[in-house]
């Protein structure tokens, strides 16, 4: 996960476990994804219990980060080829 | 199965923060136990982890493989490389993430080792297929290694 460290990011929530990270991002999106843990986003595979819930918001996404020591961070970086690929990939 | 053509049978223990004093020793205990079965391990973790097990077993008489955590998610998840068996140390929230992520990435049979002072309600939040060992052992390993004895291959 060391490539999502090399992207600029905002950290949207942080402390909450990432069942409550995967709500969060549920009730306070319009627009959200769900896909398998090891889906690649910004080059690195997505840790997280199954299925793992993306956001989106304009050209930004929304996603979990887990670190093992620190727990799940939830993150937003502006990607729109990335969503454009999870739009892509949802109607598969 | 043997998903490491050409060698015995292998087995993955993801460790990860090593803020529990039971880990280490019950993955070095968990390596005697596989290569008594004739499992290979290979332990994956976060650096501080793979430290503290390579400095406890210098001549490496238990452990085997060390790799990095991320590196090891990387390969499983890019088919590149996968297990027979994978046992996932779990002490946090981050750590039933790692394993759900185990879970859907990788074809071995897999175990959650919970451990810690909230080792019940840590395995509540495993909610996909994983066979669970749980234990609130934080500083005495027994209670977990003897577990963790009744689901050994």
């Amino acid at each position: 996960m060391s490539c999502i460290e090399q992207i600029e990011y905002e950290i949207v929530l942080q402390g909450a476990s990432f069942r409550e990270s995967a709500e969060f991002i549920r009730s306070h999106f319009s627009e959200w994804h769900e896909v398998e843990p090891g889906y690649e986003l910004f080059g690195a595979h997505l840790i997280g219990v199954p299925p793992v819930v993306l956001g989106v918001e304009g050209e930004d996404v929304i996603f979990p980060y887990t670190k093992p020591c620190r727990g799940t961070f939830l993150l937003r970086a502006r990607g729109p080829e990335e969503i454009a690929r999870l739009r892509e990939w949802r109607k598969k | 199965m043997t998903t490491e053509t050409g060698g015995p049978p292998t087995a993955l223990l993801l460790l990860g923060c090593p803020q529990v004093p039971v880990q280490t020793s019950v993955a070095i205990h968990l390596c005697d136990q596989l290569r008594e079965r004739g499992i290979a391990p290979v332990i994956a973790g976060t650096g501080a982890a793979r430290r503290l097990i390579e400095i406890a077993d210098p001549k490496r008489h238990y452990i085997g493989e060390v790799i990095d955590l991320d590196l090891c998610i990387d390969q499983i998840a890019e088919h590149q490389r996968d297990f027979d068996h994978a046992y996932v140390f779990i002490h946090n929230d981050a750590g039933v993430s790692y394993a759900g992520t185990i879970s859907a990435i990788s074809k071995a049979r897999l175990v959650g080792i919970v451990y810690g002072e909230h080792a019940d309600e840590t395995a509540e939040a495993i909610t996909f297929p994983c066979d669970v060992v749980a234990a609130k052992a934080t500083h005495n390993p027994m209670p977990l290694v003897v577990r963790l004895g009744r689901v050994l291959p």
